[in-house]
């Protein structure tokens, strides 16, 4: 085995790198290279997303019947096809708007009733978060995945069906928007729960006593002295609530219950091929590493914001 | 004592809720939920359905019987047709829920199996070359989503079999074929732990590094204890208690990823059976499996938060 020498300036070192994880309160950080990687890849992705329409790419359902399920590099297909001949990088780049359009949404539903919730909560405490709290701890009694497939199925009654009665861009919509309540109710508790944490902890701080005794109102207080010093936590939060809910849009594309085909979503194109893996599996393996890089550049970019803004994990 | 009694009773009320909830899943349904479950069927059917679901009673009517039916066993059957008696619900629980429960004990074991050593290590080795490149990788394993480590996992083992080959279909049961039963699981077990493994391995190592600074440790050393001796007996347990809170944490990401692999492994467990219902519209089984799924989660939570209690003695009477 090791020395013992080694042992103690191993932890000695580890010593040292404990100080070093709790930072200064003042000093200023870099955010580092990778972080602009990360950054830039969101970037590129959701650019994608939004300049799908006007992209030089090929309509993500047409079909061309001369070369299904094409490899990598086929002329005109950079990212080969499926195997209904449609064009795979279109298809993953239109997916990327669904999935995004989903994340994004059920997040952003998430952030503004939860985070108005759990700052009400917080900052009312007594009676108000006694029940408002005791209702996220019930929606908290499912698991994620279960409470999301149980809303879906039972607002979009039509999901099992798919196919024939599917047709037309108002049904793609409406799945989008019910896909976007559902998963953002999931994620109301989970952002409620974080927000009136942080609220608790800063609604007790001197400046907001000193707020209050100035004679400032509630909403006043609320709003312009807790929700900015809680909105960091906030942020960290999203950004893995995203990452999370890209991954759940697989999930419930694994029960049938995401955008229906035709249309693509990232996690769509992977269950389209899941019982025959090997037919093309350009099909799934692309939008799966898609997947896989978002969600790594965002649970790297909510690691730098919980560590930069120095959230405390034990309000989470 | 008395904190656990509050904790049951806590327990209860919770149990009571959420099952309210799962049981007016059906009132949730757009229009008239009897022409979503059996939309083509004929006026005594739809009367039987009616009578079924209970409609004519209020909602909470509607939860006394089928809180009633849940708790003596008898859920009804699934709908099949015309004349035609669909499979019992309550025995295609009895068949299922096993299967699932021991999927999650498996991954939970097979986690901790490679956790615990890894993140003892890299907090022993914290801040070497180990420490971060475990860090990186984890990172990047946290990352892959259940579906997509299965889909490459099955790509390279089923598929193509690279040096060995993995059924990836099925569930074999452990008295019918130990060697068939434990093949059949590896990909599936494998797949929800990657993810789990990362996550523990990182969170022991942090709670291991502030550990190790402690006096007793030091005073440990000066004694000439053994590295191992000091790591394993004197410094995991006390740093185990974030271990225990994350699994708690976890039960959620545990059962999400088993009901995700039932699915594209098509083993028998619960989670096969809501895919099932979701798409043959099930609606009356599909709220007696998510109220099943919603227990086991809150028993499972419940179990963590005793466990806490017995592993850290300054909060057992809190």
């Amino acid at each position: 085995m090791l020395e013992s020498a080694e042992f103690q300036a191993d932890s000695v070192h580890a010593g040292a790198e404990v100080a070093v994880e709790a930072p200064p309160a003042f000093k200023k950080k870099g955010i580092g290279v990778v972080s602009w990687i990360a950054i830039g890849w969101l970037g590129l992705i959701t650019s994608l997303a939004i300049l799908a329409p006007y992209l030089p790419i090929k309509d993500p359902q047409f079909a061309d019947f001369a070369r299904p399920s094409a490899g990598f590099f086929t002329p005109g297909h950079l990212l080969g096809t499926d195997d209904a001949g449609s064009d795979v990088l279109s298809r993953a780049i239109w997916g990327a708007r669904s999935s995004l359009a989903i994340a994004i949404g059920a997040v952003l539903v998430g952030v503004v009733v939860g985070g108005f919730l759990g700052l009400y909560a917080g900052f009312r405490g007594k009676k108000t978060d006694t029940v408002l709290s005791s209702l996220f701890n019930i929606l908290l009694a499912f698991p994620q995945l279960v409470l999301a497939l149980t809303l879906v199925s039972v607002l979009a009654p039509a999901a099992a069906s798919g196919g024939s009665e599917s047709a037309g861009h108002d049904f793609y919509s409406k799945r989008l928007f019910t896909v976007i309540i559902a998963v953002g109710i999931v994620s109301i508790p989970i952002l409620a729960r974080i927000t009136r944490a942080n609220t608790l902890a800063w609604s007790q701080r001197e400046f907001v006593m000193a707020a209050r005794a100035q004679g400032a109102k509630d909403r006043r207080v609320m709003f312009r002295d807790v929700l900015p010093n809680v909105l960091p936590a906030i942020l960290s939060i999203a950004l893995l609530g995203v990452a999370i809910v890209i991954v759940l849009e697989g999930a419930l594309a694994i029960f049938g219950l995401s955008i229906p085909l035709p249309y693509a979503s990232w996690g769509n194109m992977i269950n389209s091929q899941i019982s025959q893996l090997d037919a093309a599996p350009q099909v799934w393996l692309v939008p799966s590493i898609l997947i896989v890089f978002t969600v790594l550049s965002l649970n790297y970019l909510g690691d730098v914001v919980r560590s930069h803004f120095d959230v405390r994990e034990s309000a989470i | 004592m008395r904190t656990v009694a509050r904790r049951v009773l806590q327990l209860v009320v919770v149990v009571l809720v959420v099952t309210f909830f799962t049981s007016i899943l059906t009132s949730l349904l757009p229009g008239d939920p009897v022409t979503t479950i059996a939309p083509f069927s004929s006026v005594q059917t739809r009367a039987d359905i009616r009578e079924q679901l209970h409609l004519n009673e209020n909602v909470v009517q509607r939860y006394g019987i089928w809180l009633k039916n849940f708790v003596t066993g008898d859920m009804g059957r699934e709908y099949a047709g015309t004349d035609i008696k669909g499979a019992s619900i309550s025995q295609r629980i009895k068949d299922t829920l096993p299967h699932s429960l021991l999927l999650m004990l498996y991954v939970q074991i097979l986690t901790l199996l490679v956790a615990v050593p890894l993140g003892i290590y890299t907090a022993y080795r914290a801040g070497h070359l180990a420490d971060h490149a475990s860090n990186a990788i984890g990172f990047f394993l946290v990352s892959i989503p259940v579906y997509v480590a299965a889909t490459i996992m099955i790509l390279l083992f089923s598929v193509n079999s690279y040096g060995i080959h993995l059924p990836s279909e099925g569930w074999v049961a452990l008295s019918t074929d130990p060697a068939q039963h434990f093949s059949h699981l590896v990909m599936p077990v494998v797949a929800i732990a990657i993810g789990q493994i990362a996550v523990y391995g990182r969170l022991l190592r942090s709670d291991m590094v502030a550990t190790l600074q402690e006096d007793y440790i030091l005073m440990a050393k000066s004694k000439g204890m053994t590295n191992g001796r000091i790591l394993w007996r004197h410094a995991l347990r006390p740093s185990s208690l974030t271990l225990i809170t994350v699994a708690g944490l976890n039960v959620g990401t545990l059962v999400s990823g088993a009901l995700i692999v039932e699915v594209i492994f098509h083993l028998n467990g619960i989670g096969y059976a809501i895919y099932d219902a979701i798409n043959r519209r099930q609606y009356i089984a599909l709220q007696d499996y998510v109220a099943v799924v919603a227990i086991v989660y809150v028993l499972v939570n419940f179990g963590v938060d005793i466990l806490y209690r017995v592993l850290d003695p300054r909060i057992r009477n809190a």
